[in-house]
């Protein structure tokens, strides 16, 4: 059987090329996939921690289930908002989207 | 314990084996004979008419996220109908609520227009 | 934990079901009333939070948990859902006339305010994990679409990608957090978890890293310095009813979400959370005090002061105790008070090309209309902290706690904060009675639902500055049974 850790270090590495991703991207649905990655990272976890942990009910499992559908909503929201900025600036590169800054 | 695996192990290696060898098998024997007819895109036997690489309608983003949002949801049917003997009547009334909201959800979509493929 | 949820359970939820049925009524009634007429459903929204403030107010006093101890009813969550749901009641008032002046009336505006109000009562009342983070992400991806609600508004659009990338973020964040929490405990109740942590595992390093996630990903949400540089922007860009949603509202749930897990959670690790909130307190209140002074869009003066704001509510977190969480539970109503109120000015300076969020737009403002003067006055002092205003008291039980506590430095670094604060909110009431109108200021005509937004956030401020004492008794009896 392959030891928790397996996992746990998996998602860690996941989670940190992600979090890479979405300080780095310049494109703004390139920073939305990494986004996606880190939640699934965190996915990971709930799961694994869920199948090796004693006596812990399914909480990890149903976390991942909803960690998931929120996921979604927000990827759905995202792009429309995406959608909404390119017809409006032309281009979806966050360096050029600066209209404010202090 | 590993050892329980090894049929699986030798299938796995006799599938990828057999899909290699039928591979390197064909290109080796079957003959070559390339003209400018057999190299175009396969369109159904016509001509092919303009470039694949195309830029693809918007309204297929729209399409793809109302699909996520209402394929996502149906994930909660599953654990769901695994306890619903447990859960009783109230469970089952719960879960019709749920999918209620999901209707309107549906209904708020297509009064908006966003179903309408053209406009 | 293995029974069926019933109809009790249900009823413990009722508040949040008469919302969640109001919103989605506004929502559907959307396409039956005509463009042009929608401000019916604006006011039907506020019928609908009265109503739900009516079925919530049966629950006074009451402590019940439901769904298999998930969710909790007790002061503490009742005081922060009277908050909300007067919050979002005002903010659907003043975008009333805000979105007819954009010509952008429509009942998914309310809906989705509505539905972001019923997050934060669920962060409100969640006492585990799960339910704390569906709670804060149904406000939270309500308020990405409001934010780029003007959608032929490029900074509109801006200010929603930069909101939702960054919440985006910062949710990754707390999740790792609560993934970490949840290995090390086998428990989502804050509860259980606070329960199962033991001496040895208090001192476990994964431990250490969920608390600092946990506290990271909290201070992106409620804008604590060193999180803060997209805050900014969102407030400049996103439309003015929802720049008041996300100061005097959003941010205060965050808060809310905050003081629970850390609070009834991990109190074993206070020493250690307690030194966190002190670096994000003191950096947080200095560098929005010091960033205000040089700005000259309104709106944007606004966002850093309500983050230096937010620095003085984390005082009381860190001084801990009675004393130090009744402060701030006292401060957050007076901040949402004042801060919506400060927001509802700049709405009813915006007449015609004027938007009014330029501070040159409050020149001569006394001679165009010294009521809206008198009243913009009162809560600048109050901002910054002037007797006899509601800011006033605030500040002194905060400040007060702080050196009970023996924070002195902190109490100090504040008062010196709230000094600088002064100069900055000044240059605005140095422009309304010092400067003249400039020619082309055409006449404030407020609409009638932003008058009473303004009438009860004066009063409000004034009200608390006066006579504190029912408001800090209030606040005490809310946390009676937190820990």
């Amino acid at each position: 059987m392959v030891p928790l850790s397996h996992y746990l270090i998996l998602s860690a590495v996941l989670f940190a090329i992600g979090m890479f991703g979405a300080l780095t991207r310049r494109n703004a649905i390139g920073i939305l996939m990494a986004l996606e990655l880190m939640f699934n990272a965190v996915n990971l976890n709930f799961v694994a921690f869920s199948r090796y942990l004693p006596s812990t009910m399914l909480q990890g499992q149903i976390f991942a289930i909803f960690v998931i559908t929120i996921a979604a909503a927000e990827a759905a929201v995202g792009l429309a908002i995406v959608l909404g900025l390119y017809r409006n600036f032309k281009t979806i590169n966050v360096d050029e989207i600066n209209l404010m800054k202090w | 314990m590993l050892l329980s695996y090894l049929p699986i192990l030798i299938l796995v290696l006799l599938a990828a084996g057999f899909a290699l060898a039928t591979l390197f098998l064909s290109s080796a024997l079957g003959p070559r004979r390339p003209s400018k007819d057999k190299l175009s895109t396969y369109e159904c036997g016509i001509d092919p008419v303009g470039s694949a690489r195309e830029r693809f309608s918007v309204k297929f983003y729209l399409v793809a996220m109302l699909f996520i949002i209402f394929d996502i949801e149906i994930v909660f049917l599953y654990p769901w109908a695994v306890i619903l003997n447990s859960l009783g009547l109230f469970g089952l009334v719960e879960m019709f609520f749920f999918l209620g909201i999901l209707l309107i959800g549906l209904l708020y979509v297509w009064k908006k227009g966003g179903l309408e493929w053209t406009t | 934990m293995t029974q069926a949820f019933n109809m009790a359970d249900l009823s413990t939820a009722l508040p949040e079901v008469v919302l969640s049925l109001v919103a989605m009524v506004i929502l559907m009634l959307d396409f039956i009333v005509p463009k042009g007429r929608r401000d019916w459903l604006g006011y039907l929204s506020v019928l609908g939070v009265l109503l739900t403030l009516m079925v919530l107010c049966r629950q006074w006093g009451a402590t019940q948990s439901a769904f298999s101890g998930q969710y909790l009813i007790d002061p503490f969550a009742l005081f922060f859902k009277i908050l909300f749901l007067a919050s979002g009641g005002l903010i659907i008032l003043m975008s009333i006339g805000y979105l007819r002046g954009e010509g952008a009336d429509s009942g998914e505006f309310y809906a989705l305010i509505l539905f972001a109000t019923l997050g934060m009562m669920l962060m409100a009342s969640a006492v585990d994990l799960l339910i704390l983070y569906i709670g804060l992400e149904t406000m939270s991806i309500c308020i990405y679409v409001l934010a780029g609600f003007l959608k032929r508004e490029r900074r509109s659009n801006e200010a929603a990608l930069k909101y939702l990338l960054m919440g985006g973020f910062s949710s990754a964040i707390i999740l790792y957090g609560i993934v970490m929490l949840y290995g090390l405990t086998g428990a989502t109740g804050l509860k259980e978890i606070a329960s199962t942590l033991t001496a040895d595992t208090l001192s476990n390093p994964a431990l250490i890293l969920a608390m600092v996630m946990l506290a990271a990903g909290f201070g992106f949400k409620i804008a604590a310095v060193p999180f803060h540089m997209y805050i900014p922007d969102v407030y400049e860009g996103a439309p003015t009813p929802i720049t008041a949603l996300l100061a005097a509202a959003s941010e205060i749930a965050g808060l809310v979400i905050l003081l629970r897990v850390f609070l009834v959670a991990i109190p074993g690790l206070q020493d250690r959370w307690a030194l966190l909130f002190y670096v994000l307190s003191l950096l947080t209140m200095t560098v929005g005090n010091v960033v205000a002074i040089a700005q000259s869009n309104i709106k944007r003066m606004l966002a850093y002061s309500s983050i230096a704001h937010i620095g003085y509510l984390l005082i009381g977190v860190v001084a801990g105790r009675e004393l130090g969480i009744s402060a701030t539970l006292l401060y957050t109503v007076v901040y949402a008070l004042m801060t919506l109120g400060a927001f509802a000015m700049v709405i009813l300076l915006c007449v015609g090309e004027v938007k009014g969020e330029r501070i040159d737009d409050f020149a001569g403002l006394a001679q165009r209309s010294p009521m809206a003067a008198a009243a913009m006055l009162i809560l600048l002092l109050s901002l910054a902290g002037v007797p006899p205003t509601a800011g006033f008291v605030g500040k002194l039980y905060l400040f007060g706690a702080a050196i009970e506590r023996g924070y002195i430095l902190l109490a100090l670094i504040a008062v010196v904060n709230s000094a600088i604060s002064l100069f900055y909110y000044m240059k605005v009431a140095v422009a309304m009675y010092m400067r003249d109108l400039p020619p082309a200021g055409l006449a404030l005509s407020p609409s009638r639902p932003l008058r009473v937004v303004l009438f009860v956030t004066v009063v409000g401020t004034l009200a608390i500055g006066i006579y504190p004492g029912p408001f800090l008794d209030l606040a005490k009896s809310s946390i009676a049974g937190l820990w």
